[in-house]
C-alpha cells in the first residue's frame, strides 16, 4: 500500500469512528435533553442497552491487557511484541466504555460530583478510583515500553497492571455480586466469572483488531502465532463456560432460586423465552461451543480463528444482556409464596425494547473506541513484529 | 491643612467604614441565624417509623397514594417510567388463596443498601432514621434503584413542572418517599398517607416515633405481632406490617 492511500485509508476509517461517535454523542445529548422516557428504560430495568456496551468494554478493556502481562510478567516473547497494542486496546475500550457509563447517567454533567464525593461503602465509588487508576498505570506501562531508557522499569509496571486489573475486574463483578436485592445477582462467583470472561472477550478483541491492523499493512498474522492464541481463547472460553454453569447451578439447587433460572433458562413468564433463546443460542452455542470447535479442529484456518474472535464478542453481548436486563426485568420477590400485582409492575415480567438513542449512545462507545485505536495505531508504533525464529519457537501456551 | 483636621477626617472615615461594613454584613448575620434556626438537626433519639395494619387496609381503596401524590406534587402515574413513592399492593397466597392489600414505600432501613452503594453520597440517613435523596448530588446512576429490595426508588424519567416548594425534585434524579420530612422538620406530627388514611376511617397507617415508648406505633408494635418486609435481609426497616 503506498502512502497515499494509506493516508486516505486512515482518513477514511477516523471518519468512521468519528461519524459513530458523534451519533452516539447526539443520542446522549437527546437523552439529556428529554430524559430517559425516550430510551426503553423504566423504573424496574433501570439499566439497560447502554449499560450491556459498556460493561463489555470495560471487561474486555481489562482482558485485552492479558496479552501484554504474559509477555512482560512472564516473559513471552511473542506476547511482549503485543504488549504496546495490548495497552492501547485496554486504554481505547476503558475510554469506549466510560463514556457510554457516564453519558447514560440522569445527570452527567454532574461527573464532577463522583469525582469529589466518594462514598467508600459503594463498590462505584471503588470503581471510579480503580478506572482512573487504570489510565495512569497502563500509560506508564507503555511509557517504559516506548522509552528505551525506561524499558528495565517495564516488568515492574507490567505486573503493577496485572494487580490492577484483576481488582478492577472483581470491582465491576462485585457491582452485580453484592447487590442483596435480586435474585440475579448477590453471588461472590460473579467476581471470578468476570476476570475469566473478560480474559475471553478481550483476547477476542485483541485478535480482530490484531488481524486487520496486519491487512491494514500487508501482512499476515504468522500461523504458529495465530495458533497459540487461538488456543488460550479457547482455554478461556471454556472456562468462562464452566463458570457460568457453576453459577447458574447454584442456583438451581436453591429452591427459592427456581422460579428465576427457569425464567432465564427455560423461558418460562411473560417474555422470557427471549431470554433463554439469547442465552442458550446466542451465548452458549453461537458464543462459546461454536466457537470452540472453531479454535479447537485440527484444520482451523486464521479464517475461522477470527469468525471464532467475532462469535466470542457477539455470545458476550448475548450473555451481558441476559444477565443485565434478564436480571432486572424479573420482578422483586418481596412476598415470597404470594401472587403479587400492583400498579408498579410488583410480580410482573418487565417488558424492555431498547430504543434507538440506547443502541446509538452504546455504538458511540464503540466508535469512541475504534477512533482512539486507529490514531494511536498511525501515531506511534503498535504493529507487533514478529521473527521467524521466536514466532514459530515455542508451541504451547 | 492642620493636624486636628487630620485627625478628625480619619475617626470620620474610621466610623464610616465601620457603619458601611456593620451595614453589609449585618443582614448576613441575620440570614445566618435564621438558616440555623430553621435547620436545628435531625436528632437521633428518635426513629421516624410506620405500622401498617393490611388488616384495616381496604382492597381497591387509593387514598394513601393519592395524599402522597398531592402532598408531593407527583403526577398520577400513567406509564412504567412515571415515580410512584407509594403504591398499593394486591397479593394472595398461593397456598391457601389469603387476599391482602397494603402500601408499600421507602422503608427506611436502618441498615439502607441504597445509602451502601450510592458512589456520591446522596443516598443519606438522617439521624432520625429518615432515608433521603441529596438532589444536589445524586448523579442519576441509578445503582440505588438495583440495590434497594423493595423497589421503592423511581427515577425522574422527564422533565418537570409544577413542583412543589417545600418538596424539590429534579429530572435524571433518583426519589423515595421522604416520610413527609418536610413535615416532621415543621412539627408536624403525621405523614400524608398516614392523615388521608384516617380520614377514610380505615386508620391501617400509624406514624409515629419508635423510640419513644409512650408513642401508639410504640405501644401497637408492643401489642400486636408485626413484621418487616424481607426480615431475611436484616435491615431493620422503620415501615413494619400487621397481619401479613
Amino acid at each position: 500500500m503506498n502512502a497515499r492511500t494509506e493516508t486516505r485509508n486512515f482518513w477514511l476509517l477516523v471518519a468512521i469512528g468519528g461519524g459513530v461517535t458523534l451519533a452516539g454523542l447526539g443520542a446522549a445529548w437527546l437523552m439529556e435533553e428529554h430524559g430517559h422516557a425516550i430510551t426503553g428504560m423504566d423504573n424496574q430495568v433501570v439499566w439497560g442497552l447502554p449499560h450491556v456496551f459498556a460493561i463489555f468494554m470495560i471487561v474486555a478493556a481489562s482482558g485485552v491487557l492479558n496479552v501484554a502481562s504474559i509477555g512482560s510478567v512472564f516473559g513471552d516473547a511473542v506476547y511482549k511484541r503485543r504488549a504496546p497494542l495490548s495497552g492501547l486496546l485496554t486504554l481505547a475500550l476503558l475510554a469506549g466504555g466510560l463514556m457510554v457509563l457516564m453519558l447514560d447517567l440522569g445527570r452527567p454533567e454532574r461527573i464532577i460530583v463522583a469525582a469529589t464525593h466518594y462514598n467508600l461503602t459503594s463498590v462505584f465509588a471503588w470503581n471510579v478510583l480503580l478506572y482512573s487508576g487504570m489510565f495512569a498505570i497502563v500509560a506508564i506501562y507503555l511509557w517504559t515500553m516506548f522509552e528505551r531508557r525506561f524499558n528495565h522499569w517495564s516488568q515492574a509496571a507490567g505486573v503493577a497492571a496485572l494487580v490492577w486489573r484483576f481488582v478492577l475486574t472483581t470491582g465491576t463483578g462485585l457491582i452485580f455480586g453484592f447487590l442483596v436485592a435480586r435474585q440475579a445477582y448477590q453471588s461472590a462467583v460473579l467476581a471470578p466469572l468476570f476476570i475469566v470472561l473478560s480474559f475471553g472477550w478481550g483476547l477476542a478483541v485483541f485478535m480482530l483488531v490484531q488481524s486487520a491492523l496486519f491487512a491494514w499493512n500487508g501482512q499476515s498474522v504468522p500461523g504458529p502465532v495465530h495458533r497459540r492464541m487461538a488456543r488460550l481463547l479457547g482455554v478461556f472460553v471454556a472456562a468462562a463456560l464452566y463458570l457460568v454453569a457453576v453459577y447458574h447451578l447454584t442456583n438451581i439447587y436453591f429452591a427459592r432460586q427456581h422460579a428465576f433460572e427457569a425464567f432465564v433458562l427455560l423461558g418460562r413468564g411473560d417474555g422470557g423465552s427471549g431470554f433463554a433463546t439469547l442465552f442458550w443460542l446466542g451465548f452458549v452455542a453461537l458464543g462459546s461451543l461454536l466457537p470452540l470447535a472453531l479454535l479447537f479442529h485440527p484444520r482451523s484456518s486464521a479464517r475461522s480463528v477470527l469468525a471464532a474472535s467475532l462469535l466470542v464478542v457477539l455470545g458476550a453481548f448475548a450473555f451481558l444482556f441476559v444477565f443485565i436486563i434478564g436480571g432486572q426485568a424479573f420482578p422483586l420477590e418481596i412476598f415470597p409464596g404470594y401472587q403479587v400485582s400492583s400498579s408498579f409492575g410488583d410480580g410482573a415480567i418487565a417488558q424492555y425494547r431498547p430504543s434507538l438513542p440506547e443502541l446509538l449512545l452504546g455504538l458511540g462507545g464503540v466508535g469512541a473506541a475504534f477512533l482512539l485505536t486507529t490514531i494511536g495505531v498511525r501515531v506511534l508504533d503498535f504493529l507487533p513484529r514478529d521473527d521467524k525464529a521466536s514466532a514459530g519457537a515455542k508451541g504451547g501456551d | 491643612m492642620s493636624k486636628p483636621h487630620n485627625a478628625a477626617r480619619r475617626g470620620f472615615l474610621g466610623t464610616a467604614a465601620a457603619a458601611v461594613g456593620g451595614v453589609m454584613l449585618a443582614p448576613g448575620i441575620q440570614l445566618i441565624e435564621v438558616a440555623q434556626a430553621a435547620t436545628p438537626g435531625a436528632s437521633a433519639k428518635v426513629r421516624w417509623g410506620m405500622l401498617i395494619d393490611t388488616t384495616r387496609c381496604a382492597s381497591g381503596c387509593t387514598d394513601c397514594v393519592t395524599a402522597c401524590n398531592t402532598e408531593n406534587g407527583l403526577a398520577p402515574p400513567a406509564r412504567s417510567t412515571d415515580p410512584q413513592w407509594i403504591r398499593k399492593v394486591e397479593i394472595k397466597e398461593i397456598k391457601t388463596g389469603r387476599a391482602a392489600s397494603l402500601p408499600v414505600m421507602c422503608q427506611h432501613c436502618a441498615e439502607p443498601p441504597c445509602v451502601d452503594v450510592c458512589p456520591t453520597g446522596a443516598s443519606f440517613k438522617r439521624a432520625d432514621g429518615i432515608v433521603l435523596v441529596d438532589r444536589h448530588s445524586c448523579i442519576g446512576c441509578r445503582y440505588c434503584m438495583m440495590a434497594c429490595p423493595y423497589k421503592a426508588r423511581s427515577f425522574v424519567h422527564e422533565p418537570l413542572a409544577d413542583q412543589r416548594p417545600d418538596v424539590p425534585r429534579g429530572k435524571g434524579c433518583v426519589e423515595s418517599c421522604t416520610l413527609c420530612v418536610h413535615r416532621i422538620d415543621q412539627g408536624d406530627k403525621t405523614t400524608a398517607c398516614a392523615e388521608a388514611c384516617a380520614k377514610a376511617g380505615h386508620g391501617a397507617i400509624v406514624f409515629g416515633d419508635l423510640n419513644d415508648p409512650q408513642s401508639e406505633i410504640s405501644r401497637r408494635v408492643r401489642a400486636v405481632a408485626s413484621v418487616a418486609l424481607r426480615a431475611d435481609l436484616r435491615l431493620d426497616p422503620g415501615v413494619r406490617y400487621q397481619g401479613l
